[in-house]
């Protein structure tokens, strides 16, 4: 059970060699051993998880199973669930109990997947290493002395140390990417649209997307088929006939042209992460793919655009969080101006306060078009720049993170070097295009490396066979950390 | 020194769809409080904004009604500020794109017709209530209003002096009611004026510095309220000072303007499109049936009225005063000619009126309808009533005895026109009444009157009065 895929998983419930009771105990056991090295999990109810465990029991002999029916699932805590503590990982909002479901896990709920507790993350969705969390940091199960990555560090983390055979998480500038590329295991941000923002806490409106974290592909495909689908209630969710994104799994590459972005192998590359790379681009040749060079002559410009853009929105989509109608509120003050100051100058953390600030500075007024409307214009020349290199060639590839994993408290100090991490995630978002990050290798200190594939927009379903096929003849996804085998 | 007034309304039209504009929430009025604001209205983590097409249809009717542009494509933004009733910390609006670009309203004024232009017509949605009373040094905050949509109509500063802004306000409000897309209830919130007020010298071309004047619900608050603001700016310019731009709150109860505290005019909304919403694009079928199913504006229908049933220009406008009261007249009136649509005018503007006055009743509730006024009328015309007689059938329509006829019937109201009869029953009065007959002819007309009168008294007032007296005079002659 530790290591079987989401597809065995359903086997053996399908053969009553399991049933998803005993699955749902058996990893809110490890939980119970493994999550407090890590943190990763931040709640838990053991009673609710095995009720919905024997409900699916009941499904699956009822022969209503769907193919994830059963299977316990761990969710980023931005996704509201109704009953359930949904806290984004801030004081602001530590005592919220959510009244409504999410979009995304009403899906999972008719798919018949049991809801196994909420995951830590960046508090407001807002980091790169899970450092920023009101419940304390997540520790990397490769190295409990490093980051997991963020936003998603909880879930990335989760599914590294077999807390759970897969699990959400949501990507903004590279939350979903990054952490499986730090924590070795696979993660997908799917096409703008494809996946319904409905109950999923905003940070960046026109950048966030939810998407699925797993141990392999054919895992990330299978969660996909149950995530995507229009949702009235997102007027941002593209209404689209349905598909089955495990369909071109197998199909074979050859003939695929494999873009190689210059600005992507640039310096800044840490050696150990440009080898593994490498590495995997010989792979992807021997599987009977060309790779090309492009050019993503606006990739540098990214951040800046991103880090402009995203604090612009966020500051709107958190003014709601003032102490009136529920979450945190401060327990002194004199006026209603003073409620508000104490209240979110309490129940925010630091980074979230940064970006909040900067985000209403550049939406101010004599600044507005100078910061918010110049780094629109450059979100059109980056999405420009994939377009022509999709013209050219049939995914991108190339490193997720310049970096592994890092210390953690080794990047605290300056919030620039920390925005520095998504370098290669970031304009994905701004296109809106899908990413995949696979795990590609390790460096010298056993930290996993992660490889990264673009595609052009709703180019999932060979995104994943590109990835797919590099798994089956690679053994990268199938490590897991030492302290998962405890 | 001449002092010209100028005024500029911005009036906030709630549209009266079922839902909200972002929610399917209720927007009936009169719910206890926070029993209508469902997860959206409330701003929970993670909800979304969904448009309302009916707030969109509204609009449209609006724009179309006075000529504005409805613009193809137009983008909702963030007006972001906090305040309590305002839950998401930010209110949706249009800024830069509006979707009713100018346009304007004809308003009739005692020397004659006057257009007022519109700058723009925009889609938000309404704030919550703030509840001051009954809570102790705290507000009560109710969010059953949170999300209702509003339409923002703004005009050109063209209106000069109270009464025109008021002429306008009820022309505008008039109109509303009368598209279907505005109840019209001021009590209730429905129609919210603000107006901006400033003054200049006579023959001066700038415009003076002008002062909101914030949520105005009545037309008379609306008229005080500018004679205060206007007095007050004229004061202070002839003292020497100068008018500080700010926004000010009128109070009933003491008649006056009065500045709002300092902190709400300092405000930078940070306006940006709202990434939660897709541009609004309007499809030319959509607005082609839009179009189709106009109603004829009031304008159109008085113009019609005056030309087609010789009504008066004053009678045009009372009869269009609601399209509910139009439609009654045209109703009662379909078809006729001649006198008829003249005097159903006045039975409606009259009678009818009044006993909908007395008992407080909307016109589509009135116990006459339009067909039997009609025949009510043509009893008249066609002598087989007195004007005196069609009261108390009138009354007796009302009272729910049935129609014209069957009433005059059942209760033998008919006048008495028959030649033969009343030639009988002069000649008999006459006869009867030998003194007064020789006064009439030596020439007393008082007489005369009286003899009309014994006749009335020997139909039980049945005969009609004018050949009653027709019939004597001519027995009565020498």
């Amino acid at each position: 059970m530790l290591e079987s895929s989401l597809v065995e998983l359903s086997a053996q419930l399908a053969a009553r060699q399991c049933s998803s009771v005993e699955l749902t105990q058996y990893f809110l056991d490890r939980i119970d051993a493994l999550n407090p090295r890590l943190n990763a999990v931040i709640t838990l109810d053991a009673e609710r998880s095995l009720a919905g465990a024997r409900q699916a029991d009941a499904r699956i002999a009822a022969g209503q199973a769907q193919p994830l029916t059963g299977i316990p699932l761990l969710h980023k805590d931005i996704f509201c669930a109704q009953g359930w503590r949904t806290t984004c990982a801030s004081r602001m909002l530590a005592n919220f109990v959510s009244p409504y479901d999410a979009h995304v896990i009403a899906q999972f709920d008719a798919a018949g997947t049991v809801n196994l507790g909420k995951t830590n993350m960046d508090e407001f969705a807002m980091g790169s290493s899970n450092e920023t969390s009101w419940f304390g940091p997540v520790r990397n199960p490769w190295n409990a002395d490093f980051v997991p990555g963020g936003s998603s560090g909880g879930s990335a983390a989760a599914v590294a140390a077999r807390l759970v055979p897969a699990a959400t998480g949501t990507d903004t500038g590279g939350s979903i990417r990054q952490p499986a590329a730090m924590c070795g295991v696979s993660g997908l941000k799917p096409t703008y649209g494809m996946v319904s923002r409905y109950g999923m806490i905003a940070f960046a409106s026109s950048l966030d997307q939810a998407g699925p974290l797993a141990k392999s592909a054919h895992d990330l495909a299978l969660m996909l088929n149950v995530m995507t689908g229009f949702d009235p209630r997102d007027s941002t969710s593209l209404e689209r006939p349905s598909e089955d994104y495990t369909r071109e799994l197998e199909r074979p590459l050859t003939g695929l042209r494999i873009g190689l972005p210059k600005e992507f192998f640039a310096d800044g590359v840490q050696a150990d992460v440009a080898r593994a790379i490498d590495a995997a681009i010989a792979e992807y040749r021997r599987l009977g793919a060309q790779t090309l060079e492009v050019s993503l002559p606006n990739m540098a410009l990214s951040i800046p655009v991103y880090y402009v853009l995203a604090p612009a929105e966020a500051s709107s989509n958190l003014a709601r969080y003032d102490g009136v109608r529920y979450g945190y509120r401060a327990a002194e003050f004199s006026d209603l101006g003073a409620m508000y100051e104490r209240t979110r100058a309490e129940g925010f953390g630091a980074e979230v306060r940064r970006r909040i600030m900067i985000g209403t500075y550049v939406l101010s007024h004599g600044y507005y078009d100078a910061y918010y409307i110049k780094a629109q214009k450059i979100r059109r020349l980056i999405a420009a720049d994939f377009a022509r290199a999709f013209s050219q060639c049939d995914v991108i590839l190339g490193p997720t993170s310049p970096t592994t994993a890092f210390a953690l408290g080794s990047r605290t100090a300056d919030p620039i070097e920390m925005y520095l991490c998504d370098i290669y995630t970031i304009a994905v978002n701004l296109a809106g295009l899908p990413g995949v990050s696979i795990p590609a290798g390790f460096d010298a200190a056993r930290l996993p490396v992660g490889l990264q594939l673009i595609g052009d927009y709703f180019s999932e379903a060979r995104l994943l066979n590109v990835a797919h096929q590099y798994q089956r003849v690679t053994d990268w996804h199938r490590c897991s950390p030492p302290m998962s085998q405890d | 020194m001449q002092w010209e007034t100028v005024v500029g309304l911005e009036v906030h039209v709630q549209l009266s769809t079922r839902s909200k504009i972002f929610s399917g929430a209720s927007t009936a009025f009169g719910a206890e409080p926070n029993t209508q604001a469902c997860e959206i209205d409330v701003a929970l983590p993670g909800v979304l904004p969904v448009l309302n097409a009916a707030a969109v249809e509204k609009a449209v009717r609006f724009g179309l009604a006075v000529g504005a542009t409805i613009e193809r494509r137009s983008v909702f933004a963030r007006k972001n500020y906090f305040y309590p009733d305002l839950p998401k910390g930010y209110q949706i609006s249009q800024y830069e794109l509006p979707i009713v670009q100018g346009g304007s309203v004809e308003i009739l004024l005692a020397d004659g017709v006057k257009s007022i232009r519109l700058t723009r017509a925009h889609l938000e949605e309404d704030a919550g209530k703030s509840l001051h009373e009954d809570f102790h040094g705290m507000s009560g905050i109710d969010l059953n209003r949170a999300g209702t949509p509003l339409l923002e109509v703004v005009s050109e500063p063209e209106m000069r002096g109270s009464a025109e802004a008021v002429v306008y306000a009820k022309t505008l409000h008039a109109l509303v009611r009368w598209l279907g897309i505005c109840d019209g209830n001021m009590q209730e919130g429905s129609f919210r004026m603000d107006a901006n007020v400033s003054v200049r010298p006579v023959g001066e071309k700038p415009l003076g510095t002008r002062c909101e004047i914030k949520n105005l619900n009545s037309f008379r608050f609306l008229e005080r309220a500018i004679e205060f603001e206007v007095a007050r700016q004229i004061g202070v310019l002839q003292d020497g000072g100068r008018i500080r731009q700010e926004t000010r709150l009128y109070d009933p109860d003491r008649d006056e303007t009065r500045p709002m505290r300092s902190k709400e005019d300092a405000h930078d909304y940070r306006y940006f499109p709202d990434p939660d919403l897709l541009p609004l694009e309007l499809a030319e079928d959509f607005l082609a049936t839009i179009a189709a199913q106009m109603p004829e504006l009031p304008v159109a229908k008085r113009e019609r009225f005056v030309n087609q049933c010789a009504l008066s220009v004053y009678d045009a406008n009372l009869l269009t005063a609601s399209r509910e009261l139009a439609d009654y007249f045209e109703q009662a009136a379909a078809g006729a000619s001649g006198q008829l649509p003249k005097l159903i005018a006045n039975w409606v503007t009259g009678a009818l009126s009044a006993r909908l006055n007395d008992e407080g009743i909307a016109i589509e509730r009135a116990r006459v309808s339009p067909q039997q006024l009609r025949g009510l009328v043509e009893r008249i015309v066609d002598g087989a009533i007195s004007g005196k007689t069609a009261r108390e059938v009138f009354d007796a329509m009302w009272a729910g005895e049935g129609d014209a006829d069957s009433i005059i019937e059942r209760r033998g109201l008919r006048q008495i026109s028959d030649a033969g009869a009343l030639e009988r029953i002069a000649t008999e009065v006459i006869a009867a009444n030998p003194q007064q007959a020789a006064d009439y002819r030596a020439g007393k007309t008082k007489a005369f009157n009286s003899l009309v009168g014994q006749v009335m008294k020997a139909t039980r007032g049945q005969a009609n009065p004018q050949q009653a007296a027709d019939v004597l005079r001519k027995q009565l002659a020498p």
